[in-house]
């Protein structure tokens, strides 16, 4: 039973990836629905960075001294500053855990 | 002019610094499965058959509390959609490509490559086989996804809770959006789909995932008609 929800849920997931790619060319889309497309990533993205600070593993808000705020904010920064994608996920990981085991 | 295989290795240098991030998440992923009490094979095989980091765990975490397969489906479905928007972006570029291409090529966009690889498909609109891009990051998402699940599978709770290695999950895409903080209708779009999330949050089937870019494309689709 799991095995078979497994497959339709794969399936599905697969139809989500390849509908689009398969089905939709320059012609259907226009030149302004191309134009809103450019947004797709810093209107997808967030959908998963804010809940990934703002939210707990249980489902509830965090506090605003919780130390995933300040590791998102040296992580921005050094992205910002160095467009180095290493340097800004370890940075904020380790601002992060300085945060949890030092202080 | 590039050739398929500098392509390639290009499509893998974009996507080998997030594997920060997707190599513990993808322990996590398959030390949870573990963890609920699932099958090892079974909890693999959800790495080839579903291959969606997020949606992986929620289904599990769901059919282990008891949830209906039509809701832990449901859920898998609606948290997956936001594929229907990469795809619409990357139609442009994989046009060119016969119609079993695109049904293939299609099974490896995953978050993370489809973000490296279309930021290099706009600056090199003009070069040939630019899909060889998508496959470069993709087929390396792929593989390293797998390995890291196995890991997972295999070393279980030895991963210590205490780390907070989800954290690396919002961190890699922040640095893959960082740069268009110097744009302000950007940062319009991001704010409006990130006050979204949280506003949606509780919403049914993890639905925020799909509505917050929605509300914010909208947002976008109205900025674009301001500049003009």
């Amino acid at each position: 039973m799991t095995w078979l929800t497994i497959i339709i849920a794969g399936i599905i997931t697969y139809f989500t990836r390849m509908t689009m790619v398969a089905l939709v060319d320059r012609e259907l889309l226009g030149e302004r629905v191309r134009e809103v497309l450019a947004y797709v990533p810093s209107a997808v993205f967030p959908a998963i960075i804010f809940p990934g600070i703002f939210i707990n593993d249980y489902g509830t808000f965090i506090e605003m001294n919780d130390p995933k705020i300040f590791g998102a904010i040296v992580a921005i920064l050094v992205g910002y500053f160095s467009r180095n994608v290493i340097a800004t996920i370890l940075s904020g990981l380790s601002s992060y855990w300085i945060i949890i085991f030092l202080l | 002019m590039l050739t398929k295989t500098q392509l390639f290795s290009k499509g893998f240098l974009a996507v080998a610094p997030h594997m920060f991030s997707v190599i513990p998440f993808g322990i996590i992923c398959g030390a949870i499965g573990i963890e609920l009490g699932f099958d090892p094979v079974l909890v693999y095989a959800m790495s080839i058959i579903i291959f969606g980091g997020a949606s992986q765990i929620v289904f599990l975490q769901l059919l282990s509390g008891g949830a209906s397969a039509l809701i832990a489906v449901t859920s898998v479905g609606v948290i997956n959609s936001r594929h229907l928007l990469y795809g619409a972006v990357l139609s442009e570029y994989l046009e060119k490509l016969s119609f079993i291409k695109k049904l293939l090529i299609s099974y490896i966009v995953v978050d993370q490559g489809f973000a490296e690889s279309n930021k290099f498909f706009m600056k090199n609109k003009t070069e040939q086989h630019l899909h060889y891009h998508l496959i470069g990051s993709g087929v390396t998402l792929w593989i390293f996804w797998q390995l890291s699940t196995l890991a997972g599978i295999v070393l279980g709770s030895f991963v210590p809770e205490e780390l907070g290695l989800k954290f690396a999950i919002p961190l890699t895409f922040i640095a893959i959006v960082v740069h268009d903080l110097k744009k302000i209708d950007h940062v319009i779009v991001m704010i409006t789909c990130g006050l979204s999330s949280l506003l949606f949050y509780d919403a049914p089937f993890k639905s925020y995932i799909i509505i917050s870019p929605i509300i914010a494309l909208f947002v976008a689709a109205l900025v674009l008609r301001l500049k003009k």
